[in-house]
């Protein structure tokens, strides 16, 4: 080794790459120690409480506050129209996504409410609950509008039309047309079609968003302790909108209780609240309750798409053929958007196989219902679940095994790098591997026996199979392009301290995935260093190195990148110095276990308490013409590929109960390649969490609608999420493709599991009802849904 | 999600509960509907009269031919309870569908049939043995029968100012045989459909049926003729068509968010026979 200058990660000798290392956070939060925003208590410090509109589209013709400003505790009522006096509006569209279109918004409804739980008027007293009953007292005289809710009711000539200039309801369309689809829809032995629907759902984080602004005039200093994955987004979202300058903006995220890309966006009511603060000059804590939740954060997913496939009669796929719409809510959202996750189906579709015809259209339209935008696993599971049902029903239609037609389309795992039909480059991915591990974990021939002989006693088990391909590690092309203030790099920065600590900081942040745990492993590997002797500092824009945060499973390949290469400065640093006491060349030593020894014998020659205290406290030893630096500081941003392409494949295998509709799950199987694996146990759990979201799309979760626009079930007793009892084994498998941009090698891990169990259950549960010609292409499939499929109820 | 501001009272004797009663007063015992409607701001009572300091509203015993319970039993305690198990074992069967746990500690029987909710476990068991529900008011106390009882959707027998003290039912016969069958989305989750079901039979034959089926109407619901096509007969394929052909009549579910009436009734069929031949097989 003395003789290889080059060092990587890979080849340390106490490398804690590959271990499933306890998570370092997590004592303090099995303790109770951990402090979420709502925890923190600031001097002074008032509560908001937010008026909201009870119909989906109404004029607001007068607002009378005078009772509510005269309530016990009442600090102060304030408009929508005397937030925007302080804060201007802003604009949800990427300029990458070519023609879209939705006007200014402003953090609270000023005429009209375009949304049933849009802010109206906010309200902020000495307690939650004064300024809830203070809420109540705020009469405001409404004249309802007719609304367009119906998202496919919504381009019709007669709907009401939301944003007046723009004419209709069109927010943005996009068209993908590659190769000759006609022809290849003409030469096909089959042809397949369906019509799927995807039902709205959103996030539910257990902890809700969570919001405490404090203005200092005396600084012009805005800080903001928030619940968020992104908190330099939002410190210059804060600035622009606030003409602030950024340092004068501190965004400060402590412990989120899970995010799901609901807490990466610009949400009226957390907007509004920085504005308070600057109206009442005292800290200002806004904390939305469940119901809230329900209608204030985004929502996602809602599709309704004609599809096609054709195949030819080796089961080979010609052509893939759909026309896709999605409703959004009233505006896109900001800064990311409410565009990408159309986006995502028309560039994800189909790409796990070879396909050389493929046409597509997006509709995104402006309807009255709350803003749907980015959330775990954007896009995927819908894109993923159209193309393996029709994958399915065309292996139905040839009479070919489903494992079989897969195995015939699926990209070879020899043709790397390459590009799927709609451009997306793909480093390297393993489809064959994982499914041939997939097949060595699932008994797939005993379960094929099992169902045929179950079905005899009126039992009825289906398999389904999904193979798909996630999105990791984004380059600035997904964001940054687009005009958005998203950073696609991220930082780190290593400290030793004067005892030898190791004192991490990081742009990412953690929201319980375990950023922290992947950051000390990467850092302790890289310096040699023990995880015990390190500390992770991230979610606070003064002290951390500038970075996007934590979305589109990008922490572990873009910051962990950057913590293998400022260990590896720190480490250069480190024996630099260490040289210099030792009078030894530098190459000739390691640093191992927390002590500079003899890269040959691995002899123990200083501790690096002992570096730290010469360094620190007796530089007067250390010769004249020389300083010291132990402090490195590393960035990475993606730039061979657009993204980190990440592949799996999932098998879920399930009972249906024909006469109630009940779907149970038996078991379920995944293997994915997130390419270097630095912690397999947080791996695990990712796929596991992931597939448990993707089953709340699958069977479960939907925000249900009145014809008016009114939520039906917002609250946790009629908004179904998965819960552990119906939850089965997931057992998971790895296969390793290295990420060849970076030294690391790893990509992401978050959301290949709730992009493909929708897909991989549907199956299941079509090949079970399918000796009785029920066929379903909805979610979630509820007992009613299947039990109508199955002609046994209306 | 705060609670309108209330009132609040502790009394310690069911008379003094009675005299805090009438005006806005609404009685707080396990606290599992009521306080979630109150942070809701559905409710917003000027009086909250808490009944869980009332020591002779608790308990279970047997006197005679019938097993009493407290109005402020807890879930838990009925499900674990060896004279529920022994003697009323359709409560028994019931109780662990309720909810979860940490609501079967709280939540109690007399709250949940006061409550009503068509679609709850308890108030259709009550049906179903034909029990009775003790009142008490400023005139004394009175028994309702459960058929009595139950009025409509959310609306009872108890009178303002009154409060249920006890429970009846009679303790289970030789010759009874019980069942319960329901289809919840999830665990714990309010059934879609369900039946409690209290046959009598004599030797092969049912004597009589008392099938009560929830989330099937405005009540839990007496399904008379399906009770009527039992009676008579032995448990066979015929006899359970007919039993589930009479559900046409016997139900009147509603539209939720979950399923159709269609769908309820349908589900109500399939519940009825699973019932019906697990208790023909016992």
């Amino acid at each position: 080794m003395a003789d290889s200058p080059v060092v990587t990660v890979h080849d340390r000798p106490n490398s804690y790459i590959g271990r499933s290392v306890p998570r370092p956070n997590v004592q303090r939060l099995l303790h109770g120690r951990g402090t979420f925003t709502d925890d923190i208590k600031l001097p002074r410090m008032v509560h908001a409480a937010y008026l909201r509109s009870p119909f989906a589209h109404a004029d607001i013709k007068s607002i009378n506050a005078d009772a509510a400003k005269a309530a016990p505790g009442v600090a102060g009522v304030f408009t929508g129209k005397e937030i925007a006096e302080l804060c201007e509006p802003y604009v949800g569209v990427l300029t990458h996504l070519e023609g879209m279109r939705s006007p200014p918004q402003y953090p609270m409804a000023i005429d009209r409410a375009r949304w049933q739980g849009e802010p109206v008027v906010a309200v902020v007293a000495e307690t939650r609950a004064q300024a809830e009953d203070a809420v109540e007292l705020v009469e405001v005289d409404w004249a309802e509008l007719p609304a367009a809710c119906d998202m496919s009711a919504a381009l019709d000539a007669d709907a009401p039309v939301i944003h007046e200039e723009y004419g209709n309801n069109l927010c943005w369309e996009r068209i993908v047309d590659e190769g000759d689809v006609d022809a290849a829809f003409d030469q096909a032995a089959v042809v397949v079609e369906d019509e799927f629907t995807f039902g709205r759902h959103t996030g539910v984080t257990l902890e809700p968003r969570s919001i405490i602004s404090s203005w200092d005039p005396s600084e012009e200093q805005l800080t903001v302790y928030m619940s968020t994955q992104g908190p330099h987004m939002l410190q210059a979202i804060f600035a622009k909108h606030f003409g602030l300058e950024e340092h004068r903006v501190r965004v400060i995220c402590k412990d989120v209780g899970g995010a799901f890309g609901i807490k990466v966006h610009t949400y009226g009511d957390e907007i509004a609240t920085a504005a308070l603060t600057m109206l009442l000059k005292r800290p200002v804590k806004f904390i939305p309750d469940r119901m809230e939740s329900f209608t204030a954060d985004i929502h996602a997913r809602h599709h309704t798409i004609k599809a096609r496939m054709a195949v030819a009669g080796d089961g080979k796929i010609l052509a893939i053929d759909f026309d896709d719409l999605t409703g959004i809510g009233p505006y896109s959202m900001y800064p990311r958007s409410s565009g990408i996750e159309i986006n995502q189906v028309l560039n994800l579709t189909g790409g796990p196989y070879t396909i050389e015809n493929y046409r597509a259209r997006g509709r995104v339209v402006f309807q009255n219902k709350p803003l749907m935008c980015q959330y775990r696993a954007v896009g995927h599971p819908i894109a993923t679940a159209m193309q393996e049902a029709l994958v399915d029903h065309a292996a139905q239609a040839l009479g070919m095994d489903v494992v079989e037609i897969r195995a015939r389309n699926l990209i070879p795992d020899d043709a790397y790098p390459t590009k799927s039909v709609t451009g997306m480059l793909f480093d390297k991915l393993s489809h064959h591997a994982a499914k041939d591990k997939l097949l060595g974990m699932v008994d797939y021939a005993g379960l094929r026996a099992d169902q045929e002989t179950a079905r005899e006693s009126g039992i009825y088990r289906g398999i389904g199979f999904a193979c798909m391909i996630e999105v990791t590690s984004p380059s600035p092309m997904f964001y940054g392009v687009g005009g958005a203030p998203i950073s696609a790099q991220d930082g780190v920065t290593l400290r030793l301290d004067a005892k030898g600590n190791l004192i991490v900081a990081s742009g990412v942040t953690e929201q319980g995935q375990g950023a922290e745990a992947v950051l000390s492993q990467v850092a302790a590997t890289a310096v040699g260093v023990t995880p015990d002797k390190i500390k992770i500092i991230t979610g606070d824009t003064e002290i951390t190195p500038y970075g996007g945060g934590t979305w589109a499973s990008r922490g572990t390949g873009i910051a962990g990148e950057a913590a293998a290469q400022a260990g590896h400065a720190l480490r250069d640093q480190i024996l630099e110095v260490a040289g210099i006491m030792l009078q030894s060349e530098p190459r000739k030593l390691d640093i191992r276990d927390n002590a500079v020894v003899d890269t040959d014998t691995g002899n123990e020659r200083i501790s690096l308490a002992e570096v730290g205290r010469v360094v620190y406290y007796r530089a007067d030893t250390l010769p004249k013409d020389y300083q010291s630096e132990l402090i490195a500081t590393r960035h990475h941003v993606p730039k061979k590929f657009p993204f980190a392409f990440t592949n799996g494949i999932h098998c879920s295998h399930v009972e249906v109960d024909v006469d109630t509709g009940m779907v149970k799950l038996l078991n379920y199987w995944v293997v994915e390649d997130c390419g270097t694996v630095i912690n397999p146990l947080l791996v695990e759990e990712q796929v596991r969490g992931g597939v448990i979201q993707g089953i709340g799309g699958a069977l479960y979760e939907e925000c249900l609608y009145s014809d008016e626009g009114q939520l039906l079930n917002g609250n946790l007793a009629d908004y179904l999420v998965p819960m552990a009892a119906e939850m089965p084994d997931i057992e998971v498998g790895h296969v390793t493709s290295p990420n060849s941009d970076s030294e690391l090698g790893a990509k992401g891990a978050g959301e290949g599991g709730t992009g493909g169990a929708p897909a991989a259950i549907l199956n299941a549960v079509n090949d079970a009802l399918l000796p009785l010609g029920a066929r379903l292409t909805v979610n979630p499939m509820t007992p009613e849904r299947v039990l109508r499929a199955l002609g046994k109820t209306e | 999600m705060k609670p309108a501001p209330f009132n609040y009272a502790k009394p310690s004797s069911v008379d003094e509960a009675i005299a805090l009663l009438g005006g806005d007063a609404t009685l707080l015992a396990g606290g599992q509907s009521l306080v979630a409607t109150l942070n809701m701001r559905l409710s917003a009572p000027d009086l909250l009269v808490d009944i869980n300091g009332i020591g002779e509203l608790s308990g279970i015993s047997v006197d005679g031919g019938t097993v009493r319970i407290g109005a402020l039993t807890r879930h838990r305690e009925l499900e674990r309870s060896e004279v529920i198990a022994a003697q009323a074992p359709l409560i028994a069967e019931a109780v662990p569908l309720i909810a979860h746990p940490a609501i079967r500690n709280r939540g109690t029987i007399g709250g949940s049939i006061a409550f009503a909710d068509p679609a709850a476990e308890l108030p259709a068991c009550l049906l179903a043995l034909d029990g009775a529900v003790e009142i008490a008011g400023s005139g004394g106390r009175r028994k309702v029968s459960a058929g009595e009882f139950f009025r409509g959707l959310y609306d009872t027998a108890l009178e303002e100012g009154e409060l249920i003290t006890a429970i009846e039912v009679p303790v289970a016969a030789g010759n009874q045989r019980f069942a319960v069958e329901e289809v919840a989305r999830r665990h714990g989750d309010y059934g879609m459909a369900g039946v409690m079901a209290s046959v009598t039979v004599n030797g092969a034959a049912v004597e009589a049926a008392r099938l009560v089926y929830l989330a099937a109407g405005g009540t839990p619901m007496l399904a008379e003729g399906a009770g009527a096509a039992l009676a008579g007969n032995a448990i066979d394929e015929a006899s359970i068509g007919a039993a589930q052909s009479a559900l046409q009549d016997d139900l009147d579910p509603f539209d939720d968010m979950n399923s159709t009436a269609a769908t309820k009734l349908h589900l109500a069929r399939v519940m009825t026979e699973r019932a019906l031949k697990r208790i023909a097989g016992a």
